[in-house]
């Protein structure tokens, strides 16, 4: 018995298309169903209530006590602050990763390969340890608040608990998502085109802005991908850092799942927060098409 | 050369590396090149000519020495300061920017006006014949073409030194002689200085208007190519460039030579004991067994079209190449006698 060609294709496809469809679709459909369910009493989802899009509603409007329906900010500038502190973050890792991506570049290979081992080596302690970690080095009787408090002219300065304690932890953490991709550009990157540029009349600054970094460009997109796209959805460094006072999307919808067990709102932020992604993804793909033209 | 020389090189020394592992490539250099002058510095890898030329361009520093260009001492002064443009050998075009932009990027970085830049990058692209590729992409050209685009972007901002390093080592043999036409025509249409490094003895003779011979970091010899193939003073110009056969004798007084079994050549020499003397393979012709200086055994004869080239064995032991040109005649048998006839105003006297 001899299959069709394409049935023999369809049969050797289904164990991806299985994984896939088992692993990512289904739990995003199911995600997204109970996103339009009520919250119910101690399990987060009422299975029996009527789907509606209320839990989208409620990240724009609340209800009063009267019953009329008012605008309730509090959500969508959590939104915005997520946002705005996932691209701090990418800022600060491009501003740190870059110079250390081209200096690597240019070492030789055994120095390579150990600076490829120190970047990768905190991956090797649990993300919660290496936050607590910063814990200890911002507190106010920690080294840095000390030293930094000894310096400052405008007085004892708190690091710990608010936005810029978060952006470090960030930026920490994300670092190593900048710096591989930057290195794999630079490491391909053809340095007599910089000689060329010399060359040419173009000053150091002036040949790494009109030569390295454009050809750059892919990797620093990737780069900032893989840094802002986590970021967004970060949660643990805004909790244990920010001290529970400065919110991202990533902590709410911790808090929906967890202590608010309201699971149906927890869906419907992840869902926004999923929306929000593809939205950057595939504008910075069209971006990137664009360019290539 | 008159007076006023393009580049004036003068005791230039250069080392790689520190303390007991320092590798000095060039060793207490000194070159004049002339105004509009093709100058070709040639030799094997690892001679330093490749070395000189980036200190030249800027990229190196030297260690001691002075270079000037067109009168103005730049020994310490950066790559982008200096008037003079390379031809890197890898073209090193930026991939990034198409061909206009490519050969605009000198003058984009001299703050030139829009339009004006349009108006050179077309002159310079008319003059390697590359104006209708303005819009591609480097990585969209054949080997050939980005090689004119690399002369385009260097002569664009016209340098007052061209700077082009074995430019022409990535094409192959039928391009390469065209684009060795060109370039010499290119030269001529610019007016600039050419300074062409390469290892191509071919190369550096068709195109050279004087050539420097390098080797460990010395020039050994200096001069224009009929010179340089003609009357080479050392063994090493005179092995490295073309085909030569190199004899073993010994100076005798009274401006004799003798070379092996009593065979001994009137010349003057002004050299007493062991000398190398050396003849072209097209310069020694030959005659009937005895008529000759010396008689020789042929080995073997390989027909090149325009010439047939004998090898033969001398009595002495050891090879000589003949190229005879005067192909029409009746083929030699491997094995039979000839004479070998050395004149003696193509014989050279070396140093060793």
């Amino acid at each position: 018995m001899s299959a069709s060609p394409t049935l023999r294709r369809l049969g050797l496809l289904t164990p991806a298309l299985a994984t896939i469809g088992l692993l990512v679709g289904v739990p995003l459909l199911l995600m997204f169903w109970i996103s339009l369910l009520q919250k119910g009493g101690t399990s987060g989802v009422d299975w029996a209530s009527v789907p509606s899009g209320a839990n989208y509603l409620r990240l724009v409007w609340e209800e009063d006590f009267d019953g009329t329906m008012i605008v309730n900010t509090s959500y969508l500038l959590i939104l915005l602050r997520s946002v705005l502190q996932a691209a701090l973050t990418t800022g600060l890792c491009l501003l740190f990763g870059l110079p250390v991506a081209l200096w690597m570049a240019g070492l030789g290979r055994t120095q390579r390969d150990i600076m490829l081992l120190l970047i990768t080596i905190p991956f090797w302690t649990n993300l919660l340890v290496r936050n607590y970690a910063w814990l200890i080095i911002l507190r106010e009787d920690g080294l840095v608040a000390q030293t930094v408090n000894a310096v400052s002219p405008f007085g004892p300065v708190q690091l710990l608990y608010n936005d810029l304690a978060v952006a470090i932890g960030l930026t920490y953490s994300f670092l190593p998502f900048m710096i591989l991709p930057l290195y794999t550009v630079f490491e391909k990157f053809d340095w007599r085109l910089l000689e060329a540029a010399h060359d040419l009349g173009a000053t150091r600054a002036r040949a790494l802005r009109r030569v390295v970094l454009p050809i750059a460009g892919p990797g620093i997109l990737a780069g900032s991908l893989l840094v802002f796209i986590p970021c967004l959805g970060a949660f643990v460094t805004p909790a244990l850092l920010g001290g529970g006072k400065t919110l991202m999307l990533g902590n709410i919808i911790q808090m929906q799942f967890g202590a608010s067990r309201n699971w149906p709102f927890g869906a419907a932020l992840s869902v926004v927060l999923l929306a929000l992604m593809l939205i950057v993804m595939t504008s910075v793909a069209l971006l990137r098409n664009r360019r290539a033209k | 050369m008159s007076g006023s020389s393009a580049v004036s090189i003068r005791n230039i020394s250069k080392s790689f590396g520190r303390g007991a592992s320092a590798v000095r490539v060039l060793d207490d250099v000194s070159v004049e090149i002339g105004e509009r002058e093709f100058f070709t510095l040639l030799g094997p890898s690892g001679c330093g000519k490749t070395t000189l030329l980036r200190l030249i361009a800027g990229f190196e520093l030297a260690d001691r020495g002075v270079i000037a260009i067109g009168g103005q001492d730049l020994t310490q002064t950066p790559p982008f300061r200096r008037p003079v443009n390379t031809v890197f050998q890898s073209y090193a075009l930026f991939p990034h920017l198409t061909v206009e932009q490519n050969v605009g990027f000198a003058l984009e970085e001299q703050g030139m006006a829009r339009d004006k830049i349009r108006s050179r990058v077309g002159e310079a692209l008319e003059m390697v014949r590359m104006h209708s590729f303005a819009r591609r992409r480097p990585s969209e050209l054949s080997g050939g073409q980005q090689q004119r685009v690399a002369l385009a972007r260097a002569l664009a901002p016209r340098p007052q030194v061209l700077l082009l390093d074995e430019p022409l080592s990535a094409l192959d043999l039928k391009l390469r002689k065209e684009m060795q036409i060109e370039l010499k025509q290119l030269q001529a249409e610019a007016g600039i200085t050419f300074l062409f490094v390469t290892h191509d003895q071919e190369e550096a003779l068709t195109l050279s208007d004087r050539v420097a011979v390098m080797q460990g970091g010395h020039i050994l010899q200096m001069g224009p190519p009929r010179e340089i193939y003609e009357a080479p003073t050392h063994r090493f110009v005179a092995d490295f460039i073309g085909d030569i056969n190199l004899l073993e004798a010994e100076a005798l007084p009274g401006d004799q030579l003798r070379i092996g079994q009593g065979v001994t050549l009137p010349m003057a020499h002004g050299k007493a004991g062991a000398v190398t003397l050396a003849i072209r393979p097209e310069r020694a012709r030959l005659t009937a067994p005895g008529a000759g200086t010396l008689d020789a055994t042929l080995i073997h004869s390989a027909y090149l079209g325009t010439a047939l080239l004998h090898k033969l064995e001398l009595p002495g032991g050891g090879t000589f190449l003949l190229r005879q040109s005067e192909v029409a005649q009746t083929p030699l048998e491997s094995g039979s006698r000839v004479g070998l006839a050395l004149p003696a105003d193509a014989l050279r006297v070396l140093d060793q």
